[in-house]
């Protein structure tokens, strides 16, 4: 049966301060969708619990995950070099759900920080499919992966809260100042950049999808350690907690409380 | 001949493994992983008479060779449990042990009863959870509370009774003494240390929960250790865990005095852990000659 997979590093480079972009050979990168994360195991007997990295790309055998080094687990996985390897779970969870869009759909693809990265595979999947999209990002100061979304996006607005990339503002500052209506939004961010978003959307009847972040254990649905407030009983506990990495990490903004 | 089928509490099992509670689900995730039915038996994540929310995020923290975790026993209660895990159990052909929780000495009934006559080999009685704030650990530290709720819940039940012990006392066999008078038919140990774990560059605690259970290799000294004491103390028998991270480990606490042992945090490092400790354990008996495993349960000798 399927498990872990060992995978062995293509190309491991920095971005900019503290992110880098890990590239792993990974036979079945057509099963991955945008929004989906990988486990990553360092399996050093002192650090137990996987480090959830989200997907940037996946395209013909080579499976992109961009991160942020914030502590040991990243810091020594940022350390890896090309012909090493390390043991891998995925892909896992569910993902952007792309299927029921209309070839007419205006979409936008929104992200922010470190949820920048999955927008890039959202943004190629979504123009692959023929759908009208505009990729928003929002980032903090320095850029990364400006020259990889200058290509894929068909329209592309930037800011940065310093001013250095882009419009200085947020996000929502972009939406606004260029008036973007779309009938959908997908996004991934921090949690105050999902909250006015999901504002923003409520105030303007779009449909808003957002990916959420939340502290994982087993990252597979069983320890029950990411969950996120939902409006209705979720179907695991019959409480109101669904499962950040097996009932989400995309979730429809109406159903989970930010 | 199966070197590795195991007698415990009067059932057999065909091996001494078993997963911890609340590190395994019902078994449903897991089972997208392996054939869930090579376990020795799938041990469940606590069930109790309604559904818990549990307690609020962050509810786990990494730790050095372990993990903190306060999840505070979300679960979807027994009713569900019963419409839903159970069958999914059966038809996936694993032996089960169900873990009940509970706020109340009523609410502990409450669930045993509703599990009378059902497809159940054993049940695993949580009174050692460090999470809830009634219930749970309240129970477990008291030695005339686990004689007494010991008693009733064996009265109750139609499955052997397994008493899950907390570490987070003074003598575990004060406790594992009161469990076997009140009528056990096993004992169960060793649940979470009590912990904590702050981070500074936050300057904040790690979890919502403030304090948390301490699991992972950092507590498997301790866990081995409180095995063999309570090996000697009682005659009950005795599933083992704590820190279970492969074979060696897992032969380490049956040498100690586990009959059969439990694989915890390591699901969490590798969804398949349990099933390669499995045949871990085989492959030691093969390399060391030895006829069958319960030939190694207390084994450990003096140096």
């Amino acid at each position: 049966m399927n498990g872990r997979s060992y995978a062995k590093i293509i190309e491991q480079d920095r971005l900019c301060e503290g992110i880098f972009r890990l590239r792993l050979a990974f036979s079945d990168t057509d099963s991955i969708r945008p929004g989906q994360f990988f486990n990553l195991y360092l399996d050093d007997g002192r650090h137990l619990l996987p480090r959830p990295i989200s997907v940037c790309e996946a395209e013909g055998g080579v499976l992109t995950l961009v991160y942020r080094v914030v502590g040991f687990g990243t810091e020594a996985i940022s350390k890896m070099l090309p012909g090493e390897s390390l043991w891998i779970l995925g892909p896992l969870g569910n993902g952007y759900s792309l299927d029921w869009l209309k070839e007419d759909s205006s979409v936008l693809a929104v992200g922010g920080g470190l949820g920048i990265p999955p927008m890039l595979f959202l943004t190629h999947a979504l123009a692959k499919q023929g759908i009208s999209v505009g990729t928003v990002l929002g980032f903090r100061d320095e850029g990364f992966l400006l020259p990889e979304f200058e290509e894929a996006a068909p329209s592309l607005y930037l800011s940065s809260d310093s001013g250095r990339i882009g419009e200085k503002g947020t996000v929502i500052d972009l939406l606004e100042t260029h008036h973007l209506k779309p009938d959908v939004i997908f996004s991934c961010g921090p949690l105050p950049m999902l909250r006015a978003l999901k504002d923003f959307a409520a105030a303007r009847q779009i449909r808003l999808f957002v990916s959420l972040e939340e502290r994982m254990a087993c990252g597979i649905g069983a320890c029950l350690a990411c969950v996120c407030s939902t409006t209705e009983l979720d179907d695991h506990s019959r409480v109101h907690n669904r499962r950040v990495c097996k009932d989400g990490p995309v979730f429809d903004a109406e159903e989970v409380a930010l | 001949m199966n070197r590795l089928e195991t007698e415990f509490c009067g059932i057999r099992f065909q091996n001494p493994v078993t997963v911890a509670s609340g590190t395994f689900g019902s078994g449903q995730e897991f089972a997208e992983y392996f054939d869930i039915s090579k376990l020795g038996a799938v041990t469940t994540k606590g069930v109790a008479d309604q559904p818990w929310s549990g307690n609020p995020t962050p509810r786990i923290a990494e730790t050095a060779s372990g993990m903190l975790n306060a999840i505070g026993l979300q679960n979807p209660g027994i009713e569900t449990f019963l419409e839903r895990d159970l069958p999914f159990l059966q038809d996936a052909g694993a032996r089960v042990i169900v873990n009940v929780c509970g706020h109340s000495e009523e609410e502990y009934l409450n669930v045993v009863r509703r599990l009378n006559g059902e497809a159940v080999d054993l049940l695993e009685i949580n009174i050692s959870c460090p999470n809830v704030q009634r219930g749970g650990l309240s129970f477990g530290t008291d030695p005339r509370e686990v004689e007494s709720i010991t008693k009733k819940i064996k009265d109750e039940a139609t499955q052997p009774i397994l008493m899950k012990l907390s570490p987070n006392v003074t003598d575990i066999t004060e406790i594992a003494k009161a469990a076997e008078a009140g009528g056990a038919d096993g004992l169960s140990l060793i649940n979470t240390l009590l912990g904590m774990k702050i981070d500074t560059r936050t300057r904040r605690f790690a979890l919502a929960n403030r304090t948390g259970g301490l699991s992972g290799p950092a507590i498997h000294p301790i866990a081995v250790r409180m095995v063999y004491e309570t090996a000697k103390a009682v005659k009950l028998p005795i599933l083992g865990m704590g820190g279970i991270s492969d074979a060696e480990s897992a032969i380490e606490m049956i040498l100690a005095g586990a009959t059969m042992v439990a694989v915890g945090t390591a699901n969490f490092s590798d969804p398949t852990a349990a099933v390669e400790i499995i045949a871990g354990i085989e492959h030691y008996l093969e390399e060391n000659q030895l006829d069958h495993i319960r030939d190694l349960v207390g084994a450990v000798e003096a140096l």
